[in-house]
Formats: C-alpha cells, sequence, structure tokens
C-alpha cells in the first residue's frame, strides 16, 4: 500500500471515529430533551403559570417558584455582574504582568470550578446561620458568588483581545486611562462581555444546591427577600423526589421551563456575539 | 547661527544644526537622550532638533530606534513597564521627560498616527469628536463644525459626509488612516508624530498621506518615520539617518540625499545595506 492510500486509510478512519463520537454526545442531549418534553409538555397549562405550588393532591401550579427563580437571579446577576466586570477590568488594564494579578486570577479559576454545593455551604454559614432564617436574600448572594468569576473571566479575556494600538491611539489624544477604558475598550469588548454575562446568568437559572442550604424553599406566594423563597430548583428537587404523582407532573413542568429559558439566553448570547453595532 | 537662541547651548553640535532654519527657534530639542527596554539599550545619546512648520524624517534599517524615538515625544511608552528614557527632550523650552508633567495635557499637544490605522469602534463622527470632547466642551453645532474642519483638512470629508453615523471600521486602509489623521489635528496639536502612515496602505493611498502631510506642513512641526528613502526625500525638509540606535547623520534632506557626510548614510540610501 503506498503512503497516499494509507494517508486516506487513516484519514477515513479518524472520521469516522470523529462523527461516531459526536453522534454518541448528540444522542445523550436529544434523549434528554426528548424526555423532558414528552413528560413536561402535559404539564404546560395555565395554571402553571397562574397557581402557587400546591399541597400533595390539590391542583395547582409553579407562579411563586418562577416568580422566585426570576426575583433570585435577577438580584444575583445585579450583584455578580458589575463585581465580575470590574475585577475583569483590573487583571485586564491594571495588572496584567504583575504578581498580585496573578494571584488573583489563579483564585478565580480556582472559584470557577468550585462545586456549587460548597458556595451553598459558606452562604449558609456566614449568612443563613447569623441571620437565624433562611431568606431569597441569601439565595441572591450564592448565586452572586457563581456568577462572578465567570464575569471576571469573560470580562478580562475579552478586554484581552483589544489590540493595544487602540488603547495607544486614545492614550495619545490625551484621553485619560479610566476613559480609554470605558469609552474605548468596553466598546471593542461589549459583546463578549454581554455574552459572558448571560451564559453566567444561564449557568444559575438551574442551580440547586446553593439554595437549599440559602433560599430554601417557600410553599406560598412570598415577596419577602428576608424569608424563604419559593424557586424552580428546589421546588423541581423537592417534587421529583415524592411520591405524587400530581407533584412530578409539575416538576416535568418546570424542569422544561428552565431548559427553555436556558435555551432561549444561550441563542440570545449567541445572536449577540454575532450581531454587530457598526454595520459596514 | 548666532541669531539663534540656542546657538550658545554647548550640548547641540553646529553640524547638528540645520542651516536655513537658524534663525528659527525649534519647536523640539532633544538632548542627549538614551532609551532602555528593560537591560535593552535601543538609543544612544540622541541629539538633535525639530523645526516647527516643517517636516523632519526619520529613516533607517527595521530596529534602529526611529520608531522608539517618537514614541518617546510623546511618552507613550510610559504605558508598558520596563521602558525608561534618560536625558532632555525640550518642547517650546519646557522638558518633557521631567516628572510631574501632566502627560494627558502633553499628549493632547503632540498627535500620534500609528502604522496600522486605529479606528475606535464607533461612527465616523465619533471618532473625531473623542478627541475633542476630552478638552473642550463645545455646543453641537460647533462641534460639527470642527468634525468637518477636520475631516476636510484631511482630505477625507467628500468621502464621508454622506455616512457619518457608520461605523469607522466600515472605511479602507486608508481612509481609516485618514480618519485617524483627521482625528489627530481635530484636537489642534502643536506637533504631528507620523509613525509609518503609509506603510500599509496601497500606492494610491500612500499618495494622498503624502499630500496631505505637504498640505498640513504650513502648520505643524511634523515628525515622520518611514521605510521608504523616497518617501523621506519627497516629503521632509530634514532627514535623520539611524542605525543602532545612534544618530548617525540628521541634516537638510536634500543635503542627505545628494551629498551625505557618513560613508554609512551613503550605503544606506543607495541600498548597499538595509
Amino acid at each position: 500500500m503506498g503512503i497516499y492510500a494509507r494517508r486516506r486509510l487513516t484519514n477515513l478512519l479518524v472520521m469516522g471515529l470523529s462523527i461516531a463520537a459526536t453522534g454518541f454526545g448528540l444522542v445523550w442531549l436529544i434523549l434528554v430533551l426528548w424526555t423532558l418534553l414528552s413528560e413536561g409538555v402535559s404539564a404546560l397549562s395555565p395554571a402553571l403559570f397562574s397557581q402557587m405550588t400546591p399541597p400533595p393532591g390539590s391542583s395547582g401550579g409553579l407562579l411563586n417558584a418562577i416568580f422566585g427563580s426570576v426575583v433570585i437571579t435577577l438580584i444575583a446577576t445585579a450583584i455578580g455582574t458589575p463585581t465580575g466586570v470590574l475585577a475583569g477590568t483590573f487583571l485586564a488594564e491594571y495588572s496584567r504582568r504583575s504578581r498580585f494579578g496573578e494571584v488573583v486570577r489563579f483564585i478565580n479559576d480556582i472559584l470557577l470550578s468550585a462545586p456549587s454545593i460548597i458556595v451553598g455551604l459558606f452562604v449558609y454559614v456566614i449568612l443563613v446561620v447569623p441571620m437565624g432564617h433562611f431568606s431569597a436574600w441569601a439565595g441572591a448572594v450564592a448565586l452572586a458568588i457563581i456568577v462572578i468569576p465567570v464575569v471576571v473571566r469573560t470580562t478580562e479575556d475579552m478586554l484581552n483581545l483589544v489590540p493595544n494600538a487602540l488603547r495607544e491611539a486614545a492614550c495619545a489624544l490625551g484621553a485619560p486611562r479610566w476613559r480609554v477604558i470605558v469609552t474605548v475598550c468596553y466598546r471593542a469588548a461589549v459583546q463578549g462581555m454581554l455574552t459572558g454575562v448571560i451564559l453566567a446568568v444561564a449557568r444559575i437559572a438551574g442551580e440547586t444546591a446553593p439554595l437549599l442550604f440559602t433560599a430554601l424553599n417557600n410553599q406560598f406566594w412570598s415577596t419577602d427577600l428576608n424569608a424563604p423563597m419559593a424557586n424552580l430548583p428546589v421546588v423541581i428537587f423537592q417534587f421529583a423526589m415524592s411520591p405524587y404523582s400530581d407533584w412530578q407532573a409539575l416538576a416535568w413542568g418546570g424542569a422544561l421551563l428552565i431548559t427553555i429559558a436556558v435555551l432561549c439566553l444561550n441563542i440570545g448570547a449567541r445572536l449577540l456575539a454575532s450581531w454587530s453595532t457598526f454595520k459596514p | 547661527m548666532s541669531l539663534s537662541p540656542l546657538a550658545t547651548q554647548p550640548t547641540v553640535s553646529a553640524t547638528m544644526a540645520p542651516h536655513s532654519a537658524a534663525a528659527a527657534r525649534p519647536k523640539v530639542e532633544i538632548r542627549h537622550l538614551d532609551f532602555y527596554y528593560g537591560a535593552n539599550h535601543a538609543l544612544k545619546d540622541i541629539s538633535l532638533l525639530l523645526q516647527d512648520k516643517s517636516v523632519t524624517a526619520f529613516i533607517g534599517p527595521s530596529g534602529c530606534g526611529k520608531s522608539t524615538l517618537l514614541r518617546v515625544l510623546n511618552r507613550i511608552y510610559e504605558l508598558y513597564p520596563g521602558q525608561r528614557a534618560t536625558g532632555e527632550v525640550l518642547v517650546d523650552g519646557e522638558n518633557i521627560l521631567a516628572p510631574g508633567l501632566d502627560l494627558n495635557l502633553l499628549r493632547a499637544k503632540i498627535g500620534m498616527v500609528f502604522q496600522k490605522p486605529t479606528p475606535f469602534p464607533m461612527s465616523i463622527r465619533d471618532n473625531i469628536a473623542f478627541g475633542i470632547r476630552l478638552y473642550e466642551k463645545l455646543p453641537q453645532s460647533e462641534l460639527d463644525d470642527r468634525i468637518e474642519q477636520a475631516l476636510r483638512r484631511a482630505a477625507l470629508w467628500d468621502e464621508v459626509k454622506d455616512k457619518l453615523k457608520q461605523s469607522g471600521l466600515s472605511l479602507s486602509g486608508g481612509q481609516q488612516q485618514r480618519l485617524c489623521i483627521a482625528r489627530a489635528i481635530a484636537v489642534r496639536p502643536e506637533i504631528l508624530l507620523l509613525d509609518e502612515p503609509a506603510s500599509a496602505l496601497d500606492p494610491i493611498s500612500t499618495q494622498r498621506i503624502e499630500e496631505l502631510i505637504d498640505e498640513l506642513k504650513p502648520d505643524f512641526c511634523i515628525a515622520i518615520v518611514t521605510h521608504n528613502m523616497q518617501q523621506a526625500a519627497r516629503c521632509s525638509n530634514y532627514t535623520a539617518f539611524m542605525y543602532l540606535g545612534e544618530l548617525v547623520e540628521f541634516d537638510e534632506t536634500e543635503t542627505i540625499f545628494t551629498h551625505p557626510k557618513e560613508r554609512r548614510t551613503e550605503d544606506y540610501i543607495t541600498g548597499r545595506f538595509g
């Protein structure tokens, strides 16, 4: 067999393996989505969006949990985004080569991959125990701690992609450093930074472990941030583990809702990344 | 020479001062400038004068320090740690290497255009307005006037007047570079530093940039770094030849290109090395 024929054969073999591996991964994803759809669609009803989580055996919906999830996620994003953006800016613009920057970057990377249950336990110890009760605030703080390292990382990466020539050009006009960062660097990096925030939100939308120790759950409608608040992940966890079939159906509905929301956020992030403010 | 207030300075040798400009006070006076990238001694004891309302070209092979010299003049090198300059650079008699100097004000007075066009990711209009807004608060109509003026001076107005709201990135390379020149002159600097402004452009765009330099000459003190010797010969009044971090020869452009005193200068401009 000639050298060229052998290369063709190797190419065919490796391509075949690659396609098989891709197919293997996709099959599970499709099965998950299919199960979710077939079990969850039947639970989708107006009641799901208009009634509270019921006691077993009676009808109800997930309104309080949906509301809680939205509120807790929003607060977590509101805390985590500015913190993450500022820290990422510090790393990319002010301490690119300093020892301190290296240390911060390393710690942030550890935080990025920290198991979320540890974050939950941490917030339980520093907030829930001193306050004496579970609360939506504690849940939001726990989720914010998950948002921060993601936003720090994407902000830093995106700012690092901004060419130094652009910074020099702005500085050469006599612009102070902060103005260069805010008006030139951020503008050049804003799409990537927003994509990072959206992906962080998508990540916390389904986090259960940190909320189990912090926001816990609430069977009733509550807007009190100082009290336990219902949220989709914990409701799903509780209802899916229960022996009651109506609760299980609601859990499927909630799971489908979260999946759709995360899917929409991811599509939004994609669109944003490809969408350009300045069309030629 | 006796008319020049600087002729008595022992630090600048008489051969360094171009003859015809002896009567005018130089805009920039570089005295015994040394520059270091960390331990690398990149500029060695450079002394020369830049005259106002004229173009001074810096030529020399890659890595000879000509761009570095330009980057000292607005202290842009200070954006990076480990780079330092010693000696004196007097702009209108004031040493700009002195500590405590306001760098932003200095840079507003000294415009710079880089090798690669660097339009900001914003509209053509905002690209120009960016620099103006830094130090002046103008009413809308006046700002628009200033933007038009700058674009006209950079010979770009006719091409962009109908699309000022479009991105600066949508322009061609040559147009982007003229946008950068417009942006630099919009803040009304006194000195313009051009770091190989045409080396990334096609011949026609290059010609336009050279014409532009000629038009700007009466109003600015222009320093241009170029790899292109014809360009230096065409558009400059004075030429400095640098080699390995040293200033080999500095004179009127015509003299440099017709009767260079130094052997190395002659070898370089006749293409024997470099």
